[in-house]
Parts: C-alpha cells; structure tokens; sequence
C-alpha cells in the first residue's frame, strides 16, 4: 500500500514585523485523515499553510514528519518530503496545456532536456482514471471551468507523490454541485490512504467531511472540535464569542417597484456582452439578491447601473428617471448607494484619513464644501457621528483608512454609503473578507436600509449570504438572467441554476431526487419566516454527498 | 469542451462554470483595414499605374544555372493583382458580414504578400531605370535583418521570462562598441565577436539586477540604459577611438564564409550559405532558441516564469534567478547581432551606428508573437522595407526618397498596431516578482 506519513507542527510561530500571524501552533494529522483547520479570515491559517509549504519560514517552531524535524527551504523540499497543497488561487499556467502544467518544475526529459510530455500525459490520463476526473491532458486550463482546474491542481500534486494534501478554501470559487464533488474526491483520496489539511471557514463543508477539526482564532489554536459538533458551537469556537447564527428579519413588505432594468447588456472591451439582455425589477422595501458563481456577470451589472461602463444597451429607470448614459456623479446625485465588490480597490483610499473616506462622494457639498474651501471640522464631526454609528473600531477619524481591519473598512465604506437618502441601494460582496461579529452587523444594516423603505440589491456569490438576506433571488450564469425565485428557495435548486439550469428544470430536477423537497417557489407561506443562519442551514440532503442531485453528475 | 475524453454525453452543470470569457468576438478591423488597403491599391497600383514593363533579375552573376529575368507589364498586372486585393478583402467583409467569422488565417498572409508584389510592379515599372534584382533584394534584406533578427531574439529570452527589455538598442551598440575596440586591439576579429556578447551581457545585467533585485520600473531602467550606452560609447568614440583609429577602431571584418555549390544556387543560395560567422550564427540561434524555449524543460520553465511566476515559485522554481539568466542571455545574444555593424556591415564604430534598430527589434518580437520564428520573419520584413526603401532610391522612383525612407517605420507602426492580429505578451511581463 501507499506509504502513509504523520505529520506534525509544533509551536509554529510566525511574525511579519510586529504582527504575529501564528502564534505556537501545534497541529497533528494523522495519517489518512481528512483534517480540518476551521477559522475566520485572517485568523492566520493560509500563513500557517504557507509555512509548512515551505513558502515561508517559521519564526520559531519546528515540522516533524513521521517524528523526524525537517526543514523546507522552498516548496520543492516540501514536494519532496510528500506535501502538496492546491492553493486558494490556482497556480495554473493558463496558456499552457494540463500536461505542461502537471509536469511543470518536475519533468520527465529524454536526452538533453527535451521534454517527455508523453509520459506526463500517461500519469494523468493513470490519476484520472483513478479518481474519475476525467481531464483531457492536451486541453489548454484557461479553457477549462474553475471546477476542473482545481482536479488538475490536485493532479499535480498526486504526480509528485504527495502523502499530504493541503487544500486551502477549495471551495471559494466553486458551485454547490462542485463543492460536493469536490468533498466527495476528498473522501476518495482519504480511502486511498492521502491525508487531507483541509482549511476553511465553511461550518457545513467542515462538518461534511472532517475527521477532526482545529479551531483557529487570532493566529492561536483554540481547541479542536468534533465533526458532530453542533454548528452554533463551531461557530463560536471560531469567533471567540456566543454568536447569534439567525439574522431577525422581519417579512419583507415590498411597495412599489421604483428600480426597473430593462433588457440591459453589456459589452465588455472584448466585444463580449458580459451582461446579456437582463431584466429585474425591485420594489421599495425589498432585497433583491444576485447570486452566482463569480466571473458571470454580477460585476458589470452594478458597475453598469453606476455608469461606469460606457457600452451598455437596454434601459435602467429609478424612480421613473433614466440611469444609462448618466456619469457616475449624476448617478450618484440620483440617490444611488454603491459598496463595490473590492473595497480596498474602489471602495476606499487606504492612505486617506477614515473621516476624508466618509465623505468621498460629498466633498464638494454642504456642509462639508464652501465654494472651493472645505470645512475639515464638519468633516471630522461626521467621522464622530458614522465611526459611532456604524461602531468602527478606530482610536480617532483622522487614522488613515487603510490601518482598519477589514471589516471595519466595509463598515466605514457602508457608513459613506448609507449617510444619504438612498432611492437605491446596492452592495456588492457586503461581507467578503469579514470577521463573523461585523457580518452581523452589517447584514442588519443592510435589513434596516430596506425596512426604511429603499430598494437593494445585493451581489453575493456566497450562497449562506444570499439565502440569508434575500426576499428574491435572480441567479445569472454567463451574462444571462437565469431566473428569479423566492426566498427559501432550496440550496441546491440554487446550486443548479448556478450552473445554469433553469428555474423550472432545476425544482423538478432537485424535487424528482430529494424525497422531500425544497418549499415550492411563491406558495412558501413567508420565508423570512424560516429562521437564515450563518451557515445557513443546509437541507440535509445535501449533507450526503453520494445521493441525490450532486452524486449524479459524476462520470 | 475538451475535458470529455472519456464520456461522451455530459451532463449539463459539469462543463457550465467557465465564466462568460471564452469566445473571442469577431471584429470589423480586419476586414475594414483589408478593404481600404485595396481601394489604395486599385487606385495607385491599377488605375494609376505606371504603363511601362518592370524587370525583376532573379539570378546573379555567380550562379550555376542561371534563370531569366522576369518582366511584366505595370499596369496590366497592377490591374490584376489589385482586383485579386479587392476580392480578398471583399471575401473577408462577406464573412464578417454574413456569417460573423473571422477571415481564415492564409487570408491575411496571402494579402500581404500580393499586396508587396503589386507595390514592387508599381515602383519599379514608375521607376527610371525599371528594373531591378531581386536576389540583390532579398539578399539585402537578410542583411540588413541581422541585427534587428538577434536584437529581437534578445527581447523574446528576456520577455518570456517575464522581464521587459527595453535596453536592446543599448545591448546592440554596446556590442558593436566593444567589438570593434577589441578586435582592433587584438587584431581578431573573433574576439571582438565575443566580446561583444559579452558587452550586451554586461549592459543586461545591470537591467537584471536594477529590474529584477531593486524593482525599478523595467521600462525605466531600459531607457536609461539606452542613454547611458549611447553617451559612454560616443564619449569612448571621440576619446579615445578618434585619438588613434588606427589603433583603437580598425577592427577587420570577419570573413564571408562561402559554401561551395550550395551558394550558387539562385536567389536562396547567398542568403543561407555565403553568410559570415555572424550571420550564420543568426539562423542557428533563431532555430536554437525556438526549439529550447518550447521542447526543453528549461523553456518550459522559463515561460513559466513569464506567464504566471507564483505558480512558478510553488513548484520550486526559482524565479528571479531564471529571469536573471534570462536576461542576460538575451543581452549576450543582442551583444553579438552588435558586432554585426562593425565586424561584418562596416569595419568601424562610428556614434549610434545601431540607429534605433534596437527599438526596430523589440517591434519584430511583438509582431513576431514573442515566438523566435515569428520574430525572425517579422525582422526580415523590416530589413525589407528598410532594402527596399535603398534600392527604390537608387533607380529613381515618382516617390520622394523621403517617403520611401519613412517606409520601415511605417511598416513598423502599423504592424505594432496590431495589423496581424492582437498578440498577446506573456502574462507577467514587465511585473517584477516579489516573494510574499
């Protein structure tokens, strides 16, 4: 049989300066097991990872395998000694072949260092069979969906031998049905004797599929935890705190629809319509929510309904007024809210103060502007008021924005967002990259901006999030609107269309499966009513991987 | 898609998560720039054209056959090869316009080049001597090539390593420099030809080392080597070579290395075997490069590093050490198409003898899709334009000399512009590396 291999990590500490990252870690995985280390973002588990990639060197702390200390020096000592590692964002060449990429850094090569892609191409086709990836090794990666690149990953490191696999938030960039293929190949690796670190912050992945889970908060292990651990509990564990999983949300009470798009496309500077023929429309006192794998055209719509792409047909109407050809300032003066999707890029000046970055959008206004002049005491007594308000966790409002955690920079982008009457209001990723307290909050700011009675929109491609705040849901796939339903719509009827199955397809198709199926569409008496959690609840059926709609879509 | 090697019917969800990027549009640039360029054509070319007979030698005095001269009439094969344009550019536009495809991919080859013969009948049958001789032609343009072929190889090794090399005009004059100096005091040569490859070495590394381990920007650093070369050698030029230019700038030429039989044969003959060291040297690394950029595990690497250097890294490779090499391989490389200005073409270095060829260069390895092949031939079409533009002026054509100098550069201009199609630079080009 395979050589199995324990691996162990002992008091691994890592600083960068005067942060310290990780702080004496200590991580056992057994050999053959499927190990999870749970924790927020930021709580340092990549760092740890990198680590023990060889990627960086520990400050202090020692790697043992199989009870011998070993040190990397770089990625290729750790390849060496039987650790991979698929990495959060793919390390795929895109213009180059699967054959190249595995071979890639360990060539097989005739004479002379020509290479030998032929007996590459073998131990792929040998993997896949294996493993029933089916992965064409001739095929160019930039042509191949997220889900496949993430087998080549995989591949690769089975070629070098890896004993340990370390998969680091696999899941990020996958669809529901991906993700459960994905945990089932995990499982299958398991079996043929690869261990697993596996690291996300996912309490329904984590649960699905670990044999033991270490808790890490803040850079410090916490404590392990049992895959049967209750939700609430792992939850806890990874905050640090007693966490209210459930968002009080009461009904929505939707009014007239004031926002209206209208067969809108629009045309990428490729010439591609990265948004194609939509149309929505959303009422005051609603939440809409956009969900989707990302890279479908979410994006671009918002940016669109902002003005920031000057190809765009079709018409988009608030309050009865036209948006398409406005500038981005005009819109903005229409009464439109943007948080956009990446707020260290668009959303903030990280080298501005807090109290400048609150008033980015009004610092040519009263109270803040007098003709050319501006009032940097009205400015900093807004900062007072949002930073409280908003509850920013900041000694003062003249620090630059960019010291700020990163959920307290959404919170400050949120606060500029949300200080104005809003006719619209849309947020884009509202909680990536933030800590469990600050989702909280902000989803409930987001809950009350529609309860005063604005249209919103949101754009998220994390499903929890979605199911979480929507009153609707439309789900686009490649451009295309590929329909809206209600709320407490099940998740995996999402997860099809997702993939682009339609509406009607994807609830006779999750129905026909799953005994019991997810609350047909707009006969659910009142889906707000069904408590959201953070994971949201997820119907149990998904929970087996091996029946229903997901297990079938294997090869 | 392609992941189906093994199931043939493929359930819908498993090939849907491509995000809306992979089919590429299809544009009105080609056609449209094909269509004008035949109008301009018909009119110049046919209706305009000159109603004299051009003659075009094919064989030279030393060959061992010997094949006539062609002659055609101007106007009346103006008038052919001009409405041959017209329907090329006509079938493209239908394509576009009813069925949305791109013209197939001989279209714009085979246009070109009808488009050049038509333009050659024209300046030559309007010309006062009509005729003229093509072997001379073609020769001249493969020397005049070699310079811009080897700076261009340059550019390829240093940007496929992901390092921007604007500092190929400086690695040019540097070898020519060098070359002459040190062939003049050593009375060889050879040399000179190696010292040169290792000026161009030296001039690279100092962009390796500002670029790669100080993070300057690329396009900074090459520029500013550019002058920095320029003022040293014309310092070094006036100083210390025009002190004494017996002694300091009479290098000598390297022999012209005649094939027996081989170089007799018509036309191809003189170009590929009656070369000097250098310029044989130049097929062989186009050919060299090429096979070890794509059929080796070192090319593999290398573009590796260019396109996507973390993934490079986490394989352990080790990236910045590649780019170094690489970059001071290609300065190598420029170093000895530099020697080609005062060992072979001139036998001595006078100020900026390279004459912007370097920046000619870097045009041929864009035009030539960063590929040494592509490369090549983008440079011959330089040396081309830049022969032809001699020839024309020589037997006195309608066109203003000054016009017909503007030839390369134009040519330059627009097959940059992106004449031939979009290409696309390696991924990390010009972005500098810096470990997490």
């Amino acid at each position: 049989m395979v050589r199995v291999l324990k691996l162990e990590l002992k008091g691994i500490t890592k600083r960068f300066g005067s942060l310290v990252a990780n702080d004496h870690i200590d991580v056992v995985v057994e050999p053959g097991q499927i190990h999870c280390l749970l924790g927020e973002n930021g709580a340092g588990k990549s760092t740890l990872m990198n680590v023990l990639y060889g990627l960086y060197e520990p400050t202090e702390g020692e790697i043992l395998i199989d009870d011998k200390p070993v040190t990397f020096r770089g990625p290729g000592d750790a390849m060496a000694a039987g650790i991979g590692m698929v990495h959060q964002h793919f390390m795929l060449v895109p213009v180059f072949t699967v054959a190249e990429n595995v071979a890639l850094g360990a060539e097989t090569t005739k004479t002379g260092g020509f290479l030998d892609l032929d007996d590459t191409r073998r131990k792929i086709r040998e993997i896949s069979d294996r493993y029933g990836f089916d992965v064409d090794p001739d095929a160019l990666i930039e042509d191949l969906p997220v889900g496949v690149q993430q087998r080549v990953e995989i591949i690769k490191a089975l070629v070098r031998d890896a004993k340990v696999l370390i998969l680091d938030e696999p899941t990020a960039v996958l669809t529901p049905q991906d993700t459960d293929e994905l945990l089932d190949i995990m499982r299958q690796l398991k079996s043929h004797g690869t261990s697993i670190v596996f690291i996300s912050h996912k309490l329904r992945e984590v649960k699905a599929v670990s044999d033991t889970i270490t808790v890490i908060r803040r850079g410090k292990v916490v404590g392990t935890a049992d895959p049967d651990a209750s939700t609430t509990e792992l939850a806890s564990m990874m905050v640090g705190r007693a966490v209210s999983l459930t968002l009080d949300k009461a009904p929505a009470k939707p009014q007239e629809t004031t926002f209206e798009v209208k067969d809108l496309t629009v045309i990428a500077p490729s010439g591609q319509h990265v948004v194609d023929g939509i149309s929505f429309g959303i009422a005051r006192g609603e939440i809409l929510a956009i969900a989707g794998v990302q890279g479908n055209g979410q994006t671009e719509l918002t940016e669109a309904v902002l003005g920031l792409h000057s190809r765009v047909h079709g018409s988009i109407v608030l309050d009865g007024e036209e948006l398409v050809g406005r500038s981005v300032k005009e819109v903005l003066n229409a009464g439109v809210g943007f948080v956009p999707e990446d707020r260290s890029l668009d959303g903030l000046i990280g080298t501005f103060s807090i109290a400048e970055n609150l008033i980015l959008d009004r610092y040519d206004q009263a109270p803040f502007a007098k003709g050319i002049s501006m009032s940097p005491a009205k400015v900093l007594e807004n900062a007072k008021t949002r930073i409280e308000e908003f509850d920013v966790r900041t000694p003062s409002g003249s620090l630059a924005a960019g010291t700020l955690s990163g959920g307290n920079q959404q919170k400050v982008v949120m606060a500029r967002e949300l200080s104005r009457p809003l006719r619209l209001f849309i947020a884009s990723q509202p909680t990536r990259g933030v800590d469990v307290g600050s989702i909280e909050f902000l989803h409930k700011r987001i809950v009350a901006e529609r309860d005063n009675g604005t249209p919103v929109m949101i754009v998220s491609t994390e499903l929890d999030e979605v199911i979480e705040l929507a009153d609707r849901i439309a789900v686009l796939y490649k451009g295309k609107l590929v329909g809206i339903v209600p709320a407490g719509t099940g998740r995996d009827v999402l997860g099809l269309m997702m993939a682009g199955v339609s509406a009607e397809e994807a609830l006779t198709d999750a129905a026909g499966k799953h005994p019991a199926p997810a609350p047909a569409p707009e006969s659910a008496e009142n889906p707000a009513d069904t408590p959201a959690t953070y994971p949201a609840p997820a119907a149990p059926s998904v929970q087996e991987p091996s029946s229903g709609a997901v297990g079938d879509h294997h090869d | 898609m392609s992941t189906t090697a093994t199931s043939p019917v493929k359930p819908q969800p498993e090939e849907s998560h491509t995000p809306a990027q992979s089919a590429k549009p299809v544009t009105w640039k080609l056609p449209v720039t094909l269509a004008v360029l035949a109008v301009v054509a018909f009119i110049f070319f046919g209706l305009l054209g000159p109603q004299g007979t051009a003659k075009f030698g094919v064989s030279s005095g030393g060959d061992f056959f010997q094949l006539p001269a062609i002659e055609v009439p101007a106007f009346l094969s103006g008038m052919v090869l001009s409405v041959i344009l017209l329907g090329l550019a006509g079938y493209a536009l239908v394509l576009k316009a009813n069925r949305n495809q791109r013209p197939p991919r001989w279209l714009p080859v085979v246009f070109t080049v009808v488009f050049v013969v038509a333009f050659l009948i024209w300046v030559v049958g309007g010309a006062r001597t009509p005729s003229i001789s093509l072997a001379g032609l073609i020769a001249g343009s493969v020397t005049l090539a070699v310079p811009i072929v080897f700076g261009s190889l340059s550019g390829v090794l240093c940007e496929r390593a992901g390092v921007v090399n604007i500092a190929i005009e400086g690695q040019l004059l540097g070898g020519a420099f060098t070359a002459a100096l040190v062939a003049s005091l050593t009375h060889n040569p050879y040399a000179g030809l190696l010292a040169a490859a290792v000026a161009g070495a030296l001039v690279s590394m100092v962009l390796a080392l500002f670029s790669i381990k100080y993070v300057v920007n690329q396009i900074i650093v090459g520029v500013v080597l550019n002058v920095l070369v320029s003022g040293l050698t014309g310092f070094l030029f006036s100083t210390v070579m025009q002190s004494d230019p017996e002694k300091y700038n009479s290098p000598g030429r390297l022999p012209i290395i005649d094939i027996p039989v081989l170089s007799s044969i018509p036309v191809i003959g003189p170009i590929l075997f009656k070369q000097s060291v250098v310029g044989y040297l130049m097929y062989v690394a186009v050919i060299v490069i090429w096979i070890a950029l794509f059929k080796t595990k070192w090319g593999l690497r290398v573009r590796a590093v260019g396109e996507h250097p973390q993934a490079a890294d986490t394989l352990g490779i080790k990236v910045n050490a590649t780019r170094f090499w690489n970059v001071t391989l290609g300065g190598a490389v420029a170093g000895i198409g530099g020697s080609f200005f005062t060992l072979v073409a001139i036998d001595s270095f006078t100020k900026e003898i390279s004459g912007g060829r370097g920046f000619i260069a870097l045009a041929a390895m864009i035009l030539g899709r960063w590929n040494p092949i592509g490369a090549f031939f983008a440079a011959l079409l330089f040396g081309f334009a830049d022969n032809l533009q001699s020839i024309v002026t020589i037997i006195g054509t309608p066109v203003p000399s000054q016009f017909m100098a503007m030839l390369p550069y134009l040519v330059t201009v627009f097959a940059v512009a992106g004449l031939v199609g979009r290409s696309r630079p390696p991924a990390a080009d010009g972005i500098p590396y810096v470990k997490g």
